[in-house]
């Protein structure tokens, strides 16, 4: 077997005030596949995913990125945003375009780039608005688009589309795993939505929060030659949604019981 | 403005303010208060005097420097302040005690230190308008969005890349609204330092007008001053209208 894209290995975080956000948390990225981390709310899901980003420092262990372990962001990893987090000063081509700016190549590059990118997320048209012009979803394409303009081979995105309708949700993901079969890019997902998870996953890493861990990793092995709705309708897309939530469902119902015994 | 349901343009009610101050000067009541109609006369014959462009030379002067270096150090520290918490607790206390104490009081001690002349007049305007512009620099820099300076580390922005691509724009917004209450605070320093010192600029021909009781003379050149004064104010209002957008959307 080759070595993975990325290895998350024994990760702890502290954070200050005694807070452990994580414990011993491990698992493989297998290069050129989606792994989605799942699990409740507080469970240090977008945690791991700074640590792995080089954003966060891990108060033990360390991630391992071809061979070296992370220790600052790199070229290697490019981000991607809950809250989109554009430039609202900037057009969508200066935003999409912005990470090679920041490394110094020449405007007419970046921009031939990042006007590449804009088509490919189905942007075009839009290269000279600005983000408060843009729905949602489409604000969360230029994140996406930025991302894959500076070429990384991992990509890292933190609940890319909890702030999207689920209509456009979905489209979205379908768009996501058409992109990522041309670009051939690693993929670690952070999400809280389990049929999104085994929709748009090859391995599913769950964790539980207090502090995090990693109970299980599930590999859903969901024909992807099908349809959307054929996928969705589909055995083991079924059953990976129902193991899945068969592990998270105890968090469920202690959040549902919390509040009611609270008033006595 | 409405009245009686009617939308009036906001010009009209300067045009009402200027008919009741027109008829109280012509029923001569206050000798403070000559017709309207006169001290716009006057406006003509202050502003091609000689000896108003003097004064205007010499004050546009102080306040050009004194604005200038206010910019640079008001921007600087509030950027530090912003940025590291430190200096932040340690400098805050300080800039909101000299923003909210009567400066006009050092006026007097400063001629004691650097005479009656140029250095005063900057020094003046320098404490009038510094500790806004710093004090607002900071809130912008602090409140900047955590995850755009995020973004920026992730994207491999260098510290300086950082302030000067994310920081300084997300603060934009604040930083010049401290830059326009910072101008207007400016041009009171300077009037007020010159009015202390008595023998210098605008001051000096405020205090001729009033000693020789050229009341026209005098409501024109506080008329010209704020003419000034506004038009700055307006400017930096442009460039905030033109920010306005994304500072909603932050």
């Amino acid at each position: 077997m080759t070595d993975p894209a990325v290895r998350v290995d024994d990760l702890t975080k502290d954070f200050p005030g005694g807070t452990r956000a994580i414990e011993g948390v491990t698992f493989d990225v297998p290069a050129g596949e989606l792994t989605s981390l799942i699990g409740p709310s507080g469970c240090g899901k977008t945690t791991t995913l700074k640590i792995v980003a080089g954003l966060l420092s891990p108060t033990s262990g360390q991630v391992i990125v071809k061979g070296r372990p992370v220790t600052r962001p790199g070229p290697d990893r490019a981000f991607v945003f809950q809250d989109f987090a554009l430039l609202p000063w900037a057009t969508v081509l200066r935003n999409v375009a912005f990470g090679l700016e920041l490394r110094g190549e020449p405007k007419p590059q970046r921009e031939a780039t990042a006007r590449e990118y804009i088509a490919k997320t189905n942007l075009s048209g839009f290269e000279h608005h600005y983000p408060h012009q843009l729905s949602g979803g489409m604000r969360q394409r230029v994140g996406l688009a930025r991302a894959l303009a500076v070429d990384a081979d991992i990509l890292l995105m933190d609940e890319p589309f909890a702030s999207v309708d689920e209509q456009i949700r979905r489209t979205f993901q379908e768009d996501l795993l058409r992109l990522l079969s041309q670009e051939r890019k690693t993929v670690l997902f952070v999400t809280h939505s389990i049929e999104e998870a085994v929709y748009v996953s090859d391995q599913i890493v769950i964790l539980t929060r207090g502090p995090g861990r990693v109970t299980n990793t599930v590999r859903p092995q969901i024909p992807r030659d099908g349809t959307s709705d054929e996928i969705r309708r589909s055995q083991p897309y079924l059953d990976a949604v129902e193991e899945i939530w068969g592990e998270l469902r105890t968090y469920a119902e202690e959040d549902m019981r919390a509040p009611a015994e609270a008033p006595s | 403005m409405t009245i009686a349901g009617r939308r009036v343009p906001m010009v009209f009610s300067l045009l009402v303010w200027f008919a009741i101050w027109e008829v109280v000067g012509r029923l001569e009541l206050v000798f403070l208060i000559p017709p309207f109609t006169d001290v716009l006369a006057a406006i003509g014959t202050v502003a091609t005097s000689s000896r108003f462009g003097d004064a205007a030379l010499i004050t546009l002067q102080a306040f050009a420097i004194g604005m200038a270096l206010a910019l640079v150090v008001g921007i600087g520290v509030g950027f530090m302040m912003g940025r590291v918490r430190a200096i932040g607790e340690l400098m805050g206390m300080w800039a909101n005690i000299f923003e909210s104490s009567p400066l006009t009081a050092i006026v007097p001690a400063l001629m004691a230190l650097l005479g009656f002349g140029l250095p005063t007049m900057i020094v003046t305007v320098f404490l009038f308008s510094v500790w806004v512009i710093a004090l607002d620099t900071q809130v912008g820099v602090a409140h900047v969005n955590q995850s755009l300076l995020e973004m920026g580390r992730s994207f491999g922005a260098s510290r300086r890349q950082v302030l000067t691509r994310i920081v300084l724009f997300a603060a934009l917004p604040e930083i010049l609204a401290g830059i326009r209450l910072g101008l207007i605070r400016g041009v009171k320093g300077v009037v007020i330092g010159q009015l202390l010192i008595a023998i210098v600029g605008i001051g000096y021909l405020f205090e001729r007008y009033s000693r020789g009781f050229l009341m026209a003379e005098f409501w024109a050149l506080l008329i010209l001053v704020f003419g000034f004064a506004f038009a700055l104010s307006e400017a930096v209002g442009f460039f905030e209208r033109r920010v306005a957008a994304y500072a909603t959307s932050r």
